[in-house]
């Protein structure tokens, strides 16, 4: 996909009425979007004996580490499980997709276009269709339960968006260069090492991100391949804290606040090759 | 473990679609995704056309609106089932605003819903349909909206709005200013301008996203199972989260295996055209 050039900048002040209502209308849509952002960070914070229903919009009256001490000293083991799970699976699944993207785009054959189509169907099939041959694959093939097992699933299911991603990202380079070096000689290996991967960087940015954000948030494969709750990822030890009656809100709070928190600073920092990622997996040609 | 055909082959499917918790698992679905598709879009195109005035502090405003689509499904269902909590959040909110305050006054019952602890649901809608339908009477489900249900679809629409608003930016992009100022010259006012020439220019971003959210919306799961599970009398029960219950909490394979092949074909249904459309077109 080419990304349409979008407006993303630009500011004027207000001048007329019309203006001040939009930007009313802006700000009111502000405070609906920040709320449970706001909940969340200011229950975190609270002490145990400080949280209670009736006072949750409340500020902390006294600032403390509130839950996150205990939050954290609960999650971090899953949050290394969900490291040790996204960056692997990010990696691999990313490249996989340039090698797909660079064969769909450069090196068409024969029902290489329809056979596409049916890899990015891919991405659309609801998890809980394969869940049942998927355990049973795992199990025999003795993955089922490992960290290891969860990665190579992520990797498979990544590799319909990440062929997306490249191809279309490959559409964009031109023939011309290819049949130069060809020309002179290079193979298909050759051309995919020595021009379209170094020309991809921004393509394994773009990827890189879009397949990081989607693992760390996955919890249906977590909860389901991986039952021991020593491996399992920091998405569903953060269900199983909050469904537990003996945890406090502070501290489930501040759980989601550490949970949220990778991607969230990827958001703060990287969103222009977030953005990019989200646009061109809608799939828009 | 038996892994003979059932005669007949479908009888799981027959038995599945008798029950009540199944029935009310579609009827969820089609009122989660109306509803959801409606507030979904509808902010998300009020929010990208308020920001195509492009006035300022506009980028902040963007970056806000789409942050809570960088977050996990479960992270949002953690956080607003506390907003939805009958106790506290949003009813507390009502008390702080007065409106309790008001309606004491005139001698009316507080506001105070139980939200995801409510069974019940609104405009039933099983007599009417009975009449037109007369197979309508023989479904063991209420029709109409599940009250625990309406936490679920604000708490989604949270979460996307922001994405659907990033697409229609992307969308307006491409609707030519000109355009708009040659409607102004003809004399439209600002209202027709929006109504007659932008929305209808940005009608292909509208399609995909009802594609997309609404293939979203089939699969929904995490939500769900994070912020109300089941729901109380099956309320927010969705065929993901039956999925789920049925293989690994029942052990029932074949009603798990069932429900979800009608997920697959839901999906197939509505991505397959979609994909032949934009990929097939690009050849």
């Amino acid at each position: 996909m080419k990304a349409a050039p979008t407006r993303w900048f630009g500011a004027g002040m207000p001048r007329s009425l019309g203006d001040w209502a939009t930007l009313g209308a802006l700000g009111c849509f502000l405070l609906v979007f920040l709320m449970p952002i706001y909940l969340m960070v200011v229950t975190g914070l609270k002490d145990a004996t400080n949280v209670s229903l009736s006072s949750m919009w409340n500020l902390p009256s006294y600032l403390s580490g509130g839950g996150f001490a205990e939050a954290w000293k609960k999650l971090w083991p899953s949050m290394l499980n969900s490291l040790f799970m996204a960056i692997p699976a990010t990696i691999i699944s990313a490249i996989l997709g340039a090698i797909n993207g660079y064969v769909f785009s450069k090196c068409k054959f024969k029902g290489s276009d329809l056979l596409f189509i049916a890899f990015v169907f891919g991405m659309f099939i609801p998890y809980q269709s394969i869940i049942i041959p998927l355990v049973k694959f795992l199990q025999t093939i003795n993955l089922y339960g490992t960290v290891v097992g969860l990665i190579a699933v992520h990797v498979v299911y990544g590799i319909p968006i990440t062929t997306l991603l490249f191809r279309n990202y490959f559409n964009g380079i031109p023939n011309e260069l290819i049949e130069a070096a060809k020309i002179d000689g290079a193979t298909l290996m050759e051309v995919l090492l020595r021009i379209m991967l170094p020309l991809a960087k921004p393509a394994f940015v773009v990827t890189g991100i879009y397949q990081f954000t989607n693992i760390w948030n996955d919890f249906l494969f977590g909860v389901t391949i991986v039952p021991n709750p020593k491996a399992q990822p920091i998405t569903v030890a953060l269900n199983n804290l909050s469904g537990s009656f003996s945890v406090d809100w502070n501290v489930v709070m501040a759980g989601a606040v550490i949970a949220a928190l990778p991607t969230a600073l990827i958001y703060i920092f990287l969103g222009k090759f977030f953005v990019r990622g989200m646009l061109a997996g809608s799939v828009k040609g | 473990m038996n892994l003979g055909l059932r005669d007949p082959a479908w009888l799981t499917y027959a038995q599945m679609f008798g029950t009540a918790r199944w029935q009310c698992d579609l009827r969820n679905l089609v009122v989660f995704t109306i509803l959801f598709l409606a507030v979904a879009i509808g902010v998300g195109l009020l929010l990208a056309l308020l920001l195509d005035r492009r006035l300022i502090a506009c980028d902040f405003f963007r970056n806000i609106f789409l942050f809570p689509y960088a977050l996990s499904f479960i992270v949002t269902g953690v956080a607003w089932r506390w907003i939805f909590n009958p106790e506290a959040g949003v009813n507390l909110l009502f008390n702080a605003l007065g409106i309790n305050h008001l309606l004491a006054s005139v001698g009316a019952p507080p506001l105070k819903p139980g939200w995801i602890t409510d069974p019940s649901v609104l405009c039933p809608l099983n007599d009417i349909l009975g009449k037109a339908f007369p197979m309508v009477n023989d479904l063991a489900v209420q029709i109409g909206i599940p009250v625990a249900l309406i936490p679920v679809v604000i708490a989604a629409s949270w979460q996307l709005s922001g994405f659907a608003m990033a697409m229609y930016i992307a969308g307006l992009a491409v609707v030519p200013h000109e355009l708009r100022e040659a409607a102004r010259i003809d004399g439209a006012s600002e209202w027709q301008v929006y109504t007659r020439v932008v929305i209808p220019q940005l009608k292909p971003v509208t399609l995909s996203l009802i594609i997309i959210l609404g293939h979203i919306s089939l699969k929904i799961f995490d939500l769900v199972f994070a912020m109300t599970g089941a729901g109380p009398g099956f309320a927010t029960d969705v065929p993901g989260v039956f999925v789920f219950e049925q293989t690994f909490k029942a052990i029932r394979y074949n009603t798990g295996a069932a429900a979800s092949i009608v997920m697959l074909v839901l999906v197939a249904i509505v991505i397959v055209p979609y994909l032949l459309r934009t990929l097939g077109r690009a050849r």
